[in-house]
């Protein structure tokens, strides 16, 4: 109990160098628990969605269209439910900074495909009525003040001209990790006038999301899919939702990856600062120690003493940044939220982020007193009292 | 005659100075009879340092025997030797060794906590070690709220506060100005006679060294005869 008393006495002995200390770590922490947490967000969208639906694309690439005529034929498959076109509009509402993400769907399948994005049944009943309507998130429509029945307009960028929508529906998310950040509107909308004004540029789709009747379906559905479009001017690639949110990741791995080697390399400079405060102290009560080890005391206790110290230090900016963190991520992960939702529908910090965080400065508490007590422990106690004067 | 309480036989210690061997002390013979106290005197670098860290077993020699109470220490392993200092050896040191961070009273405690006295206990120990020196009304005080003298009574109360066999005290007076230093030979002498406690002092204050019952000197590693104070 003494030496604890001893521990927390001696960790704050030299404030300014102890706090200064503990504020590098509380820095470190938060430049960890941050670039956790994006990745993290990153992340979130794979975990939202379903790995019950397929997603049928373009093998080429998301950007080369398929015929609507696929629908028909995938339909025709044993195990699927549903199929449903859709491909992105990437209109500009008033301005090009106000960006969310706006998709053609065929809006019957699509609130049967989609329950988590939670309506209710007038809102749904409207929404599949009127040619020109759309749904929204909550958190978009909160960002842009909107409500039922509000109209706007999207200049269209992809698909040229104006375009009118009224708001029919507001969606809730039904988990946490759904995302109420995006449009959903009539397919045939954009279709119809595609077809009046650029009929090449009609009957397309951007991919088709495919319900299945069972799990178990999942490989052998994509297989036929694929197989069926073998060989045509359209070759497909069928892939889980998960999959094909994994693959949109996998285009930012390389910065994914350096943020993650980032954050380590964080907690690494800061094990060096922690390291070296602690290599200061120890050289600078190595008499201390002499004395300690005089009295009886043996290389156990000048241990406790030397990885209390930088443990007490460590714990204390850890805890410090942790607090720090938890406070930045509600406040910017609001502002994330309500204006960049796209990339990150949910901006929070994760247990296992919490948690990773401790460890990593319990981690560098213990690393950084590794030297110092290999160094006191071995010290003759004669050598130690001569450095007393 | 009382028996010895250390006896040092045929010891020999040097330390190496790169391929250089420099001996420190050569062939000492010492008996230190159970209450006494002696004075080890010599100039700087007659080894008298090293042959009290050999005695207080915080050093080894390279050959020959230090038996203390009967037991031959130099041949203790360092875990040994730790526990046996805790219960056998009270030190006293030129610059007090005080921590910093700790009150008068928790530095005299330090020595009790590697004992299985409860806090009670110790609080009751640590009391009257304190009251013994004079500083019952400074216990709350740290290191630096004393002055020279009063810090070396703390140190005092912590090198007796174990009952130790043997309380070795190096240059105790060497960092106080005269009256301090008064103080504190009188309070070893107290110690000596009141407590019946076995004092060796490495002192080169040929004052100090008066309040011995016996002084021996040291010169180049080699011990002379020795002469009653």
């Amino acid at each position: 109990m003494k030496i604890l008393k001893i521990v927390f006495k001696n960790a704050f002995r030299h404030k300014l160098r102890s706090l200064l200390t503990a504020t590098g770590i509380a820095i470190a922490i938060i430049a960890f628990g941050l670039l956790r947490t994006v990745i993290d967000a990153y992340y979130i969208g794979i975990e939202a969605s379903s790995d019950t639906r397929l997603i049928t694309s373009n093998a080429v690439s998301l950007t080369f269209f398929l015929p609507i005529s696929c629908k028909n034929k995938i339909e025709q498959i044993e195990g699927v439910s549903k199929v449903c076109q859709s491909f992105w509009f990437g209109g500009t509402y008033i301005d090009q900074k106000n960006f969310f993400a706006q998709f053609a769907v065929e809006a019957e399948s699509f609130v049967e495909l989609y329950p988590e994005f939670v309506l209710q049944e007038d809102q749904k009943k409207n929404f599949l009525q009127e040619r020109n309507s759309c749904i929204v998130g909550r958190k978009l429509a909160n960002k842009y003040g909107w409500e039922e029945g509000d109209t706007f307009r999207i200049v269209g960028t992809i698909w040229p001209g104006d375009w009118d929508f009224v708001i029919r529906g507001i969606y809730d998310g039904r988990d946490k990790a759904t995302d109420e950040s995006s449009m959903y509107f009539h397919w045939s909308y954009i279709d119809e006038r595609m077809e009046q004004t650029s009929p090449g540029r009609a009957g397309r789709a951007g991919w088709f999301y495919v319900g299945l009747n069972s799990r178990d379906d999942i490989v052998r559905v994509s297989e036929e899919i694929d197989a069926m479009f073998k060989n045509s001017m359209a070759e497909t690639k069928t892939e889980t939702e998960k999959e094909f949110q994994q693959s949109f990741i996998s285009m930012v791995g390389t910065v994914i990856n350096a943020v993650r080697i980032i954050s380590i390399v964080v907690i690494a400079i800061i094990l060096l600062v922690l390291a070296n405060t602690m290599i200061m102290t120890a050289r600078e009560r190595i008499g201390e120690y002499a004395v300690l080890k005089t009295l009886g005391f043996k290389p156990s206790h000048i241990s406790s003493l030397i990885f209390g110290e930088s443990l007490t230090i460590a714990l204390f900016g850890g805890l410090l940044g942790l607090g720090l963190t938890l406070i930045i991520v509600k406040r910017f992960g609001a502002f994330l939220e309500n204006n960049m939702g796209g990339f990150f529908p949910i901006f929070e910090i994760s247990n296992t982020t919490l948690s990773l965080a401790i460890l990593a400065a319990l981690a560098v508490g213990l690393i950084a007193a590794i030297f110092p007590t290999i160094t006191a422990v071995k010290m003759k106690i004669s050598d130690g009292l001569r450095q007393i004067g | 005659m009382a028996d010895a309480i250390v006896e040092v036989i045929n010891v020999n210690k040097s330390y190496k100075r790169g391929a250089q061997k420099i001996p420190v002390l050569q062939d000492i013979d010492l008996s230190v009879p159970e209450g006494d106290f002696i004075a080890l005197m010599g100039p700087s670098g007659s080894g008298k340092t090293t042959l009290l860290n050999l005695i207080a077993g915080i050093d080894k020699s390279d050959s020959g025997e230090v038996r203390v109470s009967g037991t031959d220490i130099a041949k203790m392993s360092e875990s040994n030797l730790a526990n046996w200092r805790s219960r056998h050896v009270g030190f006293i040191f030129q610059f007090y060794n005080l921590l910093p961070v700790l009150t008068a009273f928790e530095n005299v405690e330090l020595p009790l906590l590697l004992t299985k006295l409860n806090k009670q206990e110790r609080k009751k120990h640590v009391e009257a070690a304190l009251d013994i020196v004079g500083l019952g009304d400074r216990m709350r005080h740290y290191p630096n709220q004393l002055s020279g003298g009063q810090a070396q009574r703390v140190a005092i109360a912590r090198a007796v506060i174990a009952d130790p066999t043997l309380i070795v005290a190096d240059e105790p007076t060497g960092d106080l100005d005269k009256d301090s230093a008064e103080e504190i030979l009188t309070l070893l002498e107290r110690l000596n006679k009141e407590f019946k406690k076995t004092i060796i002092m490495v002192t080169h204050d040929p004052r100090a060294a008066e309040s011995a019952n016996v002084i021996r000197r040291l010169d180049k590693g080699v011990l002379l005869n020795g002469a009653k104070a």
